[in-house]
């Protein structure tokens, strides 16, 4: 088994034990890691039981896991997983952290988290030490806070443990903000204060456990690889590759901020009344002016692509976050009616401490923006606040709200669609069809009115992880941006930022057979690998439960605004035609494995041996 | 000493990427493996954006070779790198205590000190830094000034001075 440390750990928050367990090499071998295992362990664990499982109870399943490429190829990431409080399927959702790379040199691939602790705790792993500790003293702090605390104690705690080695260079760290550990279903995973696992919702899950974090230094390499020489060629390739991608480098995805609106008319504004502006104000010089690092990344990667941005004068002094990047500059820029840099770090900052995902918190933010835009929420139903777009001290508090449940923030915290059930009760007005959702999940801040951004028409509805914009659904299924190629990188796991190019899409394969020695060609993914875990992942997102369930077919659609015509710009007067939804939907069922309905088949399924999956299906294909 | 013109090693704090690439080719380089607690330059994170590539500056006194009792620690004539003698090393740490910067530190596994020996002249993390167009680390000229000791400093004191740089002298309680 190369490429792997070979074990993982079972952490039982409940009985407060910890164990190690093994995968055995077929499994492994078939599910990758990452998204991937993440499905297989579920479904083995809570399959059978799946409606009932409540997302942020003791029976949910919290699982940060790696890859065997974590590491080698370059750009690292960690996947967490679960039963997600957002979709009730799974989301495989990944962020970047050294955490994998310390939890690999501690010779672990993954955590797997069960049960729930009674009071506050967190993780903290040196090597084959593991050890749960209290969290009393960190539970109610920001980011930051946490953050530096975790970082201080993690140092002494090794400095104080292994005095002979010099001074120790600090642990990584995931961590939740306060929004997480008021069980808000927009809560991430964070790390390094700005990066963030944020679709799932799994802050919410780590809060339900009082898990406030996970601090690992791990001392050993790498785990050995199949051929090094090879493993080394292949990433020098790649590396190579990447630093051709001078604009991208230049300025990440913190250009875009302009760029998709005024080009390809796909971003956000005012809850996606409008997917185009303008605005020279936003554009990536204005963002130049307030980075002070040209290029920022995370281990082993090339492209560097984040800058990070300081507020050092106004109103808003002080605040730091990353680019922000383009989701951030749309989700809390454009989407509320903010146009300046300064407003925009500020709210991405602010998101960062609270432990709020950009994407989920915009989308419920623009959603009650417009709410108060249509007079069905006035300043009563939001303690004296006048969400007018672009007032960002408004926005600012109403996410506090959403962060610490006051007020009507308890509502959104629910998330876009759970809220909008509410408020649609509660003011007996259809407001559904202001939220801009797919399965539960907020639509990330790319369009698909103008058609000239990647997304196609089965994007969203078809895919298993609802709104996520890094994992839509495509035709072909082999395409570059296709789902099942996503789900090798969620699952090796690793950053697609560093597969954009066709060529480095090529030698994916080279260096998964370089680490792991397993030939996996591209038929044999696209045929056999990937689709058990998407059968599995799409089984799981139907059965749903126990609040709401998805009915398949009728709900793999795009939100109601997209099939109003976009206002302005170039593309002005288009809207997404439902006939071409209908025609797109069918064509990716037929293309997947799934009949007429959306169920993936039965003879898909015995062909790829799932026939507990077949079996479990039956109710449903009978129901429907 | 000879005559060869020697390098010594620059490090502009602010403009590190926090890739970790010196990490990587410098532990491929010398354990053949990619190894972050093994490398003989090691990228501190104390507050996130503020990453300092942590490495010997070959101060001119040399403290950490005068206090090593077990004659462990000499001076490359070629280089002015600092060579550990991984056989008589016995891991005591009284480097790690004389070095002003407290840059030296143990190996994991091996019973040694691990120093950099800027790779006999030709230190790999500068040329992974500039291949990626970084320029955190760069070489110049060594010359005879007390100048390069100034970097001989901890990790909590770069980055207080570098996070004074970057996001403003508020911060500095962040460390």
């Amino acid at each position: 088994m190369r490429g792997y440390a070979g074990k993982f750990l079972e952490v039982d928050l409940s009985a407060g034990s910890i164990k190690e367990l093994k995968f055995d090499d077929e499994v492994l071998r078939q599910y990758i890691g990452g998204r991937g295992l993440a499905v297989k362990i579920l479904w083995d664990r809570l399959g059978g039981k799946w409606e009932t499982v409540d997302p942020l109870g003791p029976e949910n399943i919290l699982l940060m896991l790696t890859g065997p490429l974590t590491g080698y190829a370059p750009g690292v990431r960690l996947c967490v997983s679960g039963k997600s409080p957002q979709s009730n399927g799974v989301v495989g959702s990944t962020l970047a952290t050294e955490l994998a790379i310390d939890l690999k040199c501690a010779g672990y691939d993954g955590i797997i988290f069960t049960g729930e602790a009674e009071k506050p705790v967190y993780l903290f792993i040196k090597d084959s030490d593991v050890e749960i500790k209290d969290a009393s003293h960190i539970w109610g702090k920001d980011g930051k806070e946490t953050l530096k605390i975790l970082v201080k104690e993690g140092r002494e705690e090794l400095e104080s443990r292994y005095k002979q080695h010099g001074l120790w260079k600090d642990p990584s760290a995931v961590y939740i903000g306060p929004a997480g550990e008021n069980k808000s279903r927009l809560a991430v995973v964070a790390a390094k204060w700005v990066h963030a696992a944020g679709y799932g919702g799994y802050g919410a899950v780590m809060g339900s456990k009082k898990l406030k974090a996970v601090v690992a230094k791990g001392t050993g390499p790498l785990p050995d690889v199949d051929d090094m020489e090879r493993t080394l060629k292949v990433t020098d390739e790649l590396l190579k590759i990447n630093f051709k991608r001078t604009v991208f480098r230049r300025w990440g995805t913190g250009y875009l901020g302009y760029d998709v609106g005024v080009n390809s008319s796909s971003e956000p504004v005012w809850n996606w009344q409008e997917e185009w502006h303008d605005e020279k104000s936003f554009g990536v010089d204005q963002f130049e002016r307030i980075w002070v690092k040209p290029y920022w990344g995370d281990f082993g990667c090339p492209k560097t692509c984040l800058k990070i941005a300081v507020i050092k004068s106004g109103p808003f002094k002080g605040a730091i976050t990353d680019n922000p990047d383009y989701e951030n500059q749309a989700y809390l820029g454009t989407n509320l009616g903010i146009f300046t840099p300064e407003g925009n770090v500020y709210m991405t900052a602010l998101i960062d401490d609270l432990g709020l995902c950009g994407i989920q918190t915009g989308n419920v933010l623009g959603f009650a923006g417009e709410l108060y835009q249509r007079g069905i929420l006035t300043k009563d139903d939001l303690d004296g606040l006048d969400l007018k777009w672009g007032n960002v001290e408004a926005f600012a508090s109403l996410a506090r709200m959403i962060a610490e449940r006051r007020g009507i923030g308890n509502i959104l915290a629910e998330g876009t669609y759970r809220a909008a059930l509410k408020i649609s009760e509660l003011k007996g007005v259809d407001v559904l069809k202001y939220a801009v959702v797919a399965k539960g999940i907020g639509i990330g801040a790319h369009g698909i009115r103008s058609e000239e951004d990647y997304p196609g028409y089965e994007s969203y509805p078809c895919s298993v992880q609802g709104g996520d914009h890094t994992s839509v659904a495509r035709l072909p299924i082999n395409h570059e941006n296709s789902e099942l190629r996503i789900i090798l990188y969620d699952s090796g796991v690793l950053c697609w930022f560093n597969f954009f190019d066709t060529e480095a899409q090529d030698l994916i394969w080279d260096l998964l057979e370089a680490v792991t020695g397993w030939k996996i060609t591209p038929e044999d993914w696209f045929g056999t690998t990937a689709r058990r875990i998407i059968h599995i992942q799409r089984t799981l997102l139907l059965l749903g439960g126990p609040d709401v369930r998805w009915k398949p077919k009728l709900d793999d659609d795009v939100p109601p605004r997209w099939y109003e015509p976009l206002r302005k710009g170039p593309y002005k007067g288009k809207a997404v035609d439902p006939e071409r939804i209908e025609r797109a939907r069918s064509e990716y069922y037929e293309a997947i494995g799934w009949d007429e309905k959306g169920i993936p088949k039965s003879e898909e399924l015995r062909r790829l041996g799932l026939d507990d999956v077949d079996k479990r299906l039956e109710e449903l294909r009978r129901s429907t | 000493m000879s005559e060869t013109e020697h390098i010594w090693i620059a490090r502009d704090y602010s403009k590190c990427s926090g890739c970790r690439r010196c990490e990587i080719v410098c532990s491929l380089s010398h354990e053949g493996k990619i190894w972050p607690e093994a490398s003989r330059v090691r990228v501190f994170m104390l507050v996130p954006g503020v990453e300092i590539p942590h490495l010997c500056v070959q101060c001119s006194d040399y403290p950490c070779v005068d206090a090593c009792p077990a004659d462990a620690l000499s001076i490359d004539r070629q280089t002015e790198a600092v060579i550990v003698d991984k056989e008589k090393c016995t891991a005591c740490g009284r480097c790690v205590e004389a070095c002003p910067g407290k840059i030296p530190y143990m190996h994991p596994t091996e019973n040694y000190a691990v120093i950099c020996d800027l790779c006999g002249g030709k230190p790999k993390c500068v040329e992974a830094c500039a291949e990626g167009g970084w320029y955190a680390l760069e070489i110049i000229k060594r010359e005879d000034t007390p100048t390069f000791e100034l970097f001989a400093k901890t990790p909590e004191e770069i980055t207080r001075n570098v996070i004074r740089k970057l996001y403003g002298e508020e911060w500095e309680e962040a460390v």
